[in-house]
């Protein structure tokens, strides 16, 4: 790993001029995705910014119409959180089940969503629930925050200050995990909301997406049928050494429907 | 190079270190603290395992910089003289290690659990045992020792 040069300011305005005077700055949760790709030599930052001193950034608010889940909750904090349990209860199931209990101890909601790993389970959980990402600056609504793999709409030296979930209806979420690291394979997040029925697929593509045709179908007839039939195609779907593009189509099938199943 | 102070084990200690020197380097390398293990280096396999300020994490995924201020717990930390922990006690009198090399990161791991969790169902531990492995025991012994071990310690710490 490349050396650099590390900060830890005690505000986000401290962060933010950190990162603006840096030549290629990076920001630093949870690292648990950060810190292995700073191993793996994938990026070499000059520097570190650290939200370790940023009060505020850890809260769990229930604002009636929705849950603000700060951008330093961990994974742990929102899978135990009995606020999330009670009013999205798809969302700290899901938290409960990213990676191992040492990682969900230290990784973050804002590094999950700001790294954008094509495999992560928040980017699913954020676009199916029709979450708003907060920034230092703006909110984002999910579906034009998450690009393809590893982008977003982030601008170089914006924060992810907290998570905007809507409460549900209903919703949950069903995953094929690779064995060994917990990433998805295959996931997807079906919610049934204000705004209709959402479905959304991370894992298999090189991005989060929504699969239009069963939300159409989940509208018109909210049970696992309405989707046991309806495949998508396998094109532009991962392939690796875990599952082929086909598996993975057939897979978004199959997670799609046990999701709905579990909404009861 | 900046500077660092934390508390390992009870005792504060300090040095300077480069920003990309990793806790477990921190605590092998610098307070040859040698207990805790390297294993595979990509965060998956757990040797490394300490607490972090009451919780286990994985100290090659972890920053000596960012751990400033923190409160460690090592495998060295648990120990009171002579007389082991509990859970030590119960993986040596249930067999739960072959080669030892897992050991530490398993010992730490179940710990942070039963004080999550002061009675675990035997599902229950092998849910929060994902993220150790261990090549040699198969898992069976591993998991009497934590059984046993949170019983010994009779509801946490």
């Amino acid at each position: 790993m490349d050396d650099f040069q590390y900060h830890a300011p005690s505000s986000v305005d401290g962060v933010l001029s950190a990162l603006r005077g840096a030549d290629d700055g990076k920001v630093l949760a949870g690292g648990m995705s950060l810190v292995p790709v700073l191993k793996l030599g994938l990026a070499a930052p000059s520097h570190l910014v650290s939200l370790r001193n940023v009060p505020g950034l850890s809260d769990i608010e229930d604002h009636g119409h929705c849950l603000k889940i700060g951008a330093c909750c961990t994974h742990a904090q929102v899978a135990a959180s009995s606020v999330v349990q009670e009013r999205i209860p798809a969302l700290a199931a899901m938290a409960g089940r990213i990676g191992d209990p040492q990682v969900r101890n230290c990784g973050t909601i804002g590094g999950s969503v700001a790294h954008n790993d094509p495999a992560a389970d928040y980017p699913a959980a954020c676009v199916g629930l029709g979450a708003t990402i907060i920034t230092d600056r703006r909110k984002i609504s999910s579906d034009d925050f998450f690009g393809s793999m590893f982008e977003t709409a982030l601008e170089e030296d914006e924060l992810v200050t907290a998570v905007c979930f809507p409460i549900v209806a209903r919703a949950a979420y069903a995953k094929f995990e690779n064995p060994a690291s917990k990433y998805a394979v295959a996931g997807v997040m079906v919610a049934q909301g204000d705004d209709g029925v959402r479905v959304a697929v991370t894992g298999a593509g090189a991005g989060v997406f929504r699969v239009a045709e069963m939300e159409a179908a989940l509208a018109d007839d909210f049970s696992a049928d309405a989707v046991a039939g309806i495949g998508v195609s396998s094109d532009g779907l991962l392939s690796d050494n875990v599952a082929g593009a086909e598996y993975r189509a057939h897979l978004v099938t199959v997670m799609a429907r046990r999701a709905v199943e579990a909404c009861g | 190079m900046p500077a660092v102070t934390m508390t390992v084990n009870g005792v504060s200690r300090s040095a300077d270190v480069e920003g990309r020197t990793l806790l477990v380097d921190f605590l092998r390398e610098q307070l040859a603290l040698t207990g805790t293990h390297v294993g595979c280096d990509t965060s998956q396999c757990g040797a490394c395992v300490v607490h972090m300020n009451g919780q286990s994490v994985k100290s090659c995924t972890c920053l000596a910089v960012d751990a400033d201020g923190a409160d460690v717990t090592t495998i060295e930390g648990l120990a009171n003289g002579a007389d082991l922990h509990p859970m030590q006690e119960a993986f040596r009198e249930h067999h739960g290690l072959q080669c030892g090399f897992c050991t530490p990161g398993m010992v730490m791991s179940a710990i942070d659990l039963v004080n999550r969790n002061p009675n675990p169902s035997e599902g229950e531990v092998r849910h929060w045992l994902d993220g150790n492995f261990c090549r040699c025991t198969g898992y069976h012994n591993i998991v009497k020792a934590v059984m046993a071990g949170a019983d010994a310690m009779g509801g946490g710490s």
